[in-house]
């Protein structure tokens, strides 16, 4: 039988295929799914080549071309002072990155306890949860005066307001976790033996978890839109910072450049929420792969 | 197989008296009685099987006796001790009664030994190791070697109500509550799952209290058959199955257990009639 195999053609291009392990750069990069994305960006790519420099269509009569933004950002010697080879463009990305990761840091920190408990403790919710829900729908740069009250700093307002917006969203969907918890897995633990603390450390938290990540992805770009809005109303770097000072200096293919950079990174660091969410989620991970998901 | 391992049977604990117990649900102060009057001897080792239809208050009854509900009047012990009763509603829920849940309750962030060892982990009186090689036997008891590092998800039903039910015998309960364990499994399935769980209970002769709606499946497991009258529920019928153990699956076709079925069926029928007509009344 395996003789036969041996010399099936079919068989051997099914192990040739096999040799691309899955989920290796190999197999990503022949999937299909690349190969969408890259037509899905050229044509986006295309269209605005089009708009701006062929049809000339009067909405984007002011829009920086895609090849003078292209040969601005890749110039050593950047007409409007941006570029991937002046260093001051790395510094902007620098501090943005910065105070996302603080204020990022700081509201799942506070916020991923702060939810647990307001989940948990009936008591606790009472208390907090209505003025939680007063503050929440008050829109991030209705905070900014009172921002900019309260700390006397430049770099302190911008962090402060990024925190608060991605600290509620953090919490509030750790509280939606706790809650989507079936209660038959706390009637298990207390039948087991388990004493509340013990309750909270292995249902409440792993149970919470997938919706802690979900609440976490949210939050990341929460946090980059209200550090870039924090940063157009003050500050003295960022990317925010360039886009709004391009703006009134008339840099507007550096305004692109801002926002592609901020593109980018939001993509990458949603990733890495991703990324360590599935790391941390292995039997979720299991579970969706076998119903198919 | 190393027998020293091996739980000891626990014969003689797990005697169980519910005595007039009352439970009246009062959610919008209609009342409404799940429990009326209802009083039941479940002796230490006895397979007790509580038929009723779907929603006849039985699962209240399990709910007391576990501690996840107070009842209104009325006491249930548990050896001569008071588990519930006056100036006691409610239980307090612990290792000795273990309950199967209905839809499962394996945790599914913890893989199959995680689950198994977490009771004797919180009770904290055995060192890791050890509960770890007490996981190990059980599971190769229990036919379920090599599932050690699956998470619950990615077992078939019939293999989690297993390890369940495993997991609730690494704490050596007196009593195990199983609320309708098999009722999602399919008919052949659940065969091989009675067998099973027949095997399991030869080996660790623990009480059991388990609720179905199913009478073929009450006959077979159960030593004591109650049928339950429908919402308030109490015990219509206390019968006593006098097919010996070991029983195998053939034995639902013999005389005996078909005289029994139909002595019985009758009974569970008009139940069923009077709830589905409360049920069209409620709704």
């Amino acid at each position: 039988m395996t003789n036969s195999n041996e010399s099936n053609p079919a068989v051997k291009q099914r192990r040739l295929s096999f040799e691309i392990r899955e989920g290796s750069l190999l197999a990503k990069i022949l999937s299909p799914r690349l190969f969408l994305m890259l037509v899905g960006f050229i044509i986006f790519l295309g269209f605005w080549h089009l708009s701006v420099e062929v049809w000339r269509l009067p909405r984007f009569a002011q829009m920086p071309a895609l090849r003078t933004v292209v040969a601005e950002i890749l110039s050593p010697n950047p007409t409007y002072g941006i570029s991937i080879f002046v260093g001051e463009y790395y510094q902007h990305i620098l501090a943005s990155c910065l105070r996302v990761f603080i204020a990022f840091a700081l509201a799942t920190i506070l916020g991923v306890p702060m939810g647990l408990f307001l989940g948990w403790s009936t008591k606790f919710r009472e208390y907090v949860f209505p003025v939680f829900e007063m503050l929440r729908p008050i829109p991030i740069l209705a905070w900014v005066p009172l921002a900019i009250i309260m700390f006397t700093s430049l770099e302190a307002p911008v962090i402060f307001l990024a925190f608060l917006a991605s600290f509620f969203v953090t919490a509030l969907n750790t509280m939606l976790g706790v809650e989507s918890i079936d209660e038959s897995y706390f009637r298990a633990a207390k039948c087991l033996g388990a004493k509340d603390y013990q309750v909270f450390l292995n249902v409440v938290i792993p149970g919470a978890t997938p919706f802690i990540f979900t609440g976490l992805q949210i939050s990341i770009g929460v946090c980059w839109f209200s550090l870039v809005a924090a940063e157009m109303v003050s500050g003295q770097f960022g990317l925010g910072y360039i886009i709004n000072t391009s703006y009134t200096n008339v840099r507007y293919p550096t305004i692109i450049i801002g926002m592609v950079t901020l593109g980018f990174f939001g993509y990458l660091t949603s990733a890495m929420v991703r990324a360590v969410g599935k790391r941390l989620m292995q039997w979720r991970m299991r579970e969706l792969a076998l119903s198919g998901n | 197989m190393n027998e020293s391992v091996k739980t000891s049977p626990n014969m003689g604990r797990g005697q169980i008296s519910i005595n007039d117990v009352v439970k009246i649900y009062d959610p919008e102060g209609a009342a409404v009685m799940a429990v009326d009057h209802c009083s039941l001897e479940i002796a230490a080792g006895e397979i007790c099987m509580i038929v009723g239809p779907s929603g006849c208050g039985k699962t209240t009854l399990l709910n007391a006796i576990a501690g996840f509900h107070s009842i209104n009047s009325g006491s249930i012990t548990m050896d001569g001790q008071l588990l519930c009763g006056p100036g006691k509603p409610q239980a307090t829920p612990g290792s000795d009664r273990i309950v199967v849940f209905q839809n499962g309750a394996l945790f599914p962030w913890k893989n199959v030994l995680d689950n198994l060892m977490f009771g004797p982990v919180m009770a904290g009186k055995m060192g890791l190791k050890e509960i770890k090689e007490k996981a190990f036997s059980m599971m190769a008891d229990a036919g379920l070697s090599g599932t050690e590092n699956n998470f619950p998800g990615e077992l078939s039903s019939g293999v989690r109500r297993r390890v369940e039910i495993v997991r609730a015998l690494m704490n050596d309960p007196s009593v195990l509550l199983l609320d309708e364990p098999y009722r999602a499994l399919d008919s052949l399935t659940k065969s091989v799952m009675h067998e099973a769980l027949l095997d399991i209970y030869y080996k660790n002769k623990v009480t059991i209290f388990f609720i179905t709606h199913d009478l073929q499946e009450a006959l077979f497991l159960g030593n004591k058959v109650a049928i339950m009258t429908s919402r308030p529920c109490k015990p219509k019928k206390v019968l006593t199955v006098d097919i010996p153990y070991p029983r195998s699956y053939s034995v639902v076709t013999d005389q005996r257990f078909r005289d029994l079925m139909e002595e019985t069926s009758e009974l569970v029928h008009e139940e069923a009639k009077k709830s589905f007509a409360a049920g069209e009344r409620e709704g």
